[in-house]
């Protein structure tokens, strides 16, 4: 099952690496991850989506990067209220005759044209997983010379429904 | 043998290079004794060591890996972090068996490494070692210094991380420049700042409340001690916890001498090798009780079928523990100490178990350790016991790994804590004379008995030349069966007797080798020669090496074989 795990941790050298160390050591596979400051100077957050077999294994993956003495906190936040988001940038192959098209069809995404070219576009989209992997699809039959995606970065939402309301938020079950 | 060490921080004289200030903060810090080996990186802090050496002292090893081990047996026996320093690059390579070695029996060492200038970190320049990147896996956490100010904090924080919560290994990566550097000016004390540290020591008292409720319900109780109760130095606590209600205990490996084997309520080690009385105990129970254990492999046999019946409560200061292996439905996270006297006070109704202990009592009688004697030689659990009547069981033993190791287990029984040195979760090879030399430096007025294998000895045996040069006097009991023999027994059990590249047809004269390093040396192939020789070669005031020639084809018994439950052992009766 796939499980998104925010760490804060300290901004210090080597921290990213006894992440990601610790995950290879203990067998658990990275779906993807990234890594920025936050509000406070010195403190950095992570954010990694990770795929786990069951509930032993999660508590055992918590557990060590809880013990990492650079890591200040360590939540799994899949089943709360959730802001979840990903960016990713397409190029993809297009005369001009085709652009109007494209546009059309990335309008409902909200996603937008961020570099054009004689060959090609680049779209740049934002959103959930999903949402990015649909407009991919979406994009392929034109030819896609390119994808760059960040990892989804994600964060508590500022008000926290009641236990029962919880299900339908849950973003990557 | 005398340490020479002062205590009292010079303030006085003012540090004038990194190293200066680096060996003040350690002489802050308590070290006595740095176990060391000079090269180039490291020597600006040799330069200090020099003058600082009517300050603090310093052992010079033969390699590092054997100066690591000595370091943790000074830690074993102390609890507190034996300190070592290497040179950069192959030095800090070659400390990489015992840091994890280290790791894995949670130790508390703090290691410090030479490093290249920063200048030419990166460069591969020589004797350069990515030693951050090397270590991270295998250390509790490791810094390295980019500022000569940051010193005095990352110092305080290595042996503060290193020697609370669950101990373990910190290393310090020293660039040479910082070392070398002038020091301008005044540098502040510092404050520990790790926000992301902080081990829980008491425990949970709803968790301490269901323990005491499940305890006076339990009909067959039973207690694991494991290694934590050697950290929390709380073996008196755990004994009176065990006499209070009646519970039987079984320690592990590491656990040997948290409670004395000479108690009733023993069951001796549980494990691979352990007891069939012990083995059965965690089998057939409806209460286990962990003391800081880690239900290792080699403890619980096949996990389908461990302590199929029982409720497991499980008490560890490291969290992660709880859980990894065994499901646990009452788990307390505290330091083993703590939580032993909130149970002390905590509980009043004993479990009704008399069945369960008469039934104990009969495992014990009915299958207790045996070995036969043979007439045509030595047997090597005859030889542990002879070396256990000569010490009065009062020694400080340390093993390698293997059949020696198994035999010291069983046969040199213990009843006090910090007496038992051997490396348990890696299993190393030349760990145990190396440890013996620690332990003999941590308590020069105790026996030290190194009892190790013929081929484990050969692989740090250089250290001959430590024990000559300080006349440690440490006695090196060698199980000298020429093989390697839990591999051989392994391929003529599990193998069909094929004996692969496990006998060590070709040995050196371990006699005059001993007298080439200038150390008495004596060869010994039967029970008439040890028994004469034993008690006049331990009362000898210097180190002595004795070359015991034992029955090859003796095997480790009783055997819970690899994939097997608790309760399949082979062996448990005379064969």
């Amino acid at each position: 099952m796939k499980r998104i795990i925010t760490l804060t941790v300290q901004d210090r050298s080597g921290v990213l690496n006894r992440v990601t160390g610790l995950l290879q050591r203990r067998q658990f596979n990275i779906t993807s991850i990234s890594v920025g400051p936050t509000e406070t100077e010195g403190v950095s957050k992570m954010t990694l989506v990770v795929d786990v077999e069951d509930d032993q294994r999660l508590e055992q993956v918590t557990k060590q990067l809880n013990k990492q003495i650079d890591v200040l906190k360590v939540s799994d936040i899949t089943d709360k209220a959730i802001v979840a988001r990903e960016l990713a940038l397409i190029k993809v192959t297009s005369g001009s005759q085709l652009r109007s098209e494209i546009n059309g069809l990335i309008d409902p995404f909200r996603a937008i044209i961020v570099d054009v070219c004689k060959e090609s576009i680049t779209v740049q989209v934002t959103g959930k997983p999903e949402k990015v992997d649909a407009l991919i699809d979406l994009l392929r039959p034109f030819g896609i010379k390119e994808i760059a995606r960040t990892g989804l970065t994600a964060f508590l939402r500022g008000h926290q429904p009641q236990v029962n309301e919880l299900v339908t938020y849950s973003l990557l079950k | 043998m005398k340490v020479e060490a002062k205590l009292e921080f010079q303030t006085s004289t003012a540090p004038k290079t990194g190293a200066d200030l680096l060996i003040d903060l350690l002489i802050k810090e308590g070290v006595e004794t740095i176990f060391g080996y000079p090269g180039g990186a490291v020597l600006p802090i040799y330069d200090a060591i020099y003058r600082a050496k009517d300050r603090i002292g310093h052992i010079l090893f033969r390699h590092e890996q054997g100066m690591i081990h000595a370091a943790e047996g000074y830690a074993r026996i102390t609890g507190n972090p034996g300190v070592v320093l290497a040179t950069s690059g192959p030095g800090a390579t070659n400390l990489v068996t015992g840091i994890t070695d280290a790791m894995m029996d949670s130790l508390p060492l703090v290691v410090f490494t030479g490093q290249v200038a920063r200048s030419v970190i990166g460069t591969d320049a020589f004797q350069e070692a990515d030693v951050m990147a090397i270590t991270t896996p295998i250390t509790k956490h490791n810094y390295q210094v980019q500022s000569i100010s940051d010193l005095p904090r990352i110092v305080k924080e290595a042996f503060h991380i290193a020697s609370t919560g669950r101990p373990g290994p910190v290393l310090v990566d020293l660039p040479k420049d910082i070392t070398s550097g002038a020091i301008s000016g005044i540098v502040e004390e510092a404050a520990i700042d790790l926000p992301g540290y902080q081990p829980t020591f008491k425990p949970n008292p709803l968790q301490i409340k269901k323990l005491a409720d499940s305890l006076a319900k339990a009909q067959k109780p039973v207690i694991l001690s494991g290694a934590g109760v050697l950290h929390a130095k709380a073996s008196e606590e755990l004994t009176a916890f065990a006499e209070k209600h009646n519970i039987p205990v079984v320690t592990t490996l590491l656990g040997l001498g948290t409670f004395p084997a000479d108690s009733p309520l023993s069951l001796g080690m549980g494990g691979m090798h352990g007891t069939y009385a012990a083995n059965m105990a965690l089998y057939e129970s409806d209460l286990l009780i962990n003391f800081g254990a880690r239900f290792d492999d080699r403890l619980t046999g096949n996990l389908k079928h461990f302590a199929p019946f029982a409720k497991v409560a499980h008490i560890d200061i490291d969290p992660a523990e709880i859980g990894k292996n065994v499901p646990t439905q009452i788990p307390i996270v505290a330091d083993a100490k703590v939580a032993l006297v909130e149970l002390l006070n905590h509980t009043k109704n004993s479990p009704k178990a008399d069945e369960w202990l008469e039934k104990l009592v009969k495992y014990k009688q009915e299958f207790p350790l045996w070995y036969k004697h043979d007439p045509n030689g030595m047997c090597p659990q005859w030889l542990v016991e002879a070396v256990h009547k000569v010490t009065n069981g009062k020694a400080i033993v340390s093993t390698d790994v293997g059949q020696h190791q198994m035999w010291a287990a069983q046969f040199y029984t213990f009843n006090e804590p910090h007496r038992w040195i051997t490396s348990g979760g890696l299993g190393t090879m030349g760990f145990g004379f190396p440890a013996a030399i620690g332990a003999q430096i941590a308590a020069p007025e105790s026996t030290v008995v190194a009892i190790v294998g013929d081929a484990g000895f050969q692989m740090t045996l250089q250290e001959l030349s430590v024990i000559y040069e300080r006349n440690l006097p440490v006695k090196i009991i060698i199980v000298n069966n020429g093989a390697l023999g839990m591999v051989r027994q392994w391929q003529e059990l599990l193998y069909d007797n094929r004996i692969s590249e496990s006998l060590l047809n070709s040995q050196p004269d371990f006699v005059k080798l001993a007298e080439s390093y200038g150390i008495r040396g004596m060869k010994i192939d039967n029970q008439e020669d040890l028994i004469a020789s034993l008690p006049e070669l331990f009362a000898h005031n210097g180190p002595v090496l004795v070359d015991c020639r034992v029955l090859q084809q003796e095997k480790v018994f009783p055997m819970m074989p690899p994939g097997a439950g608790l309760h399949e052992m082979i062996g448990v009766k005379p064969i």
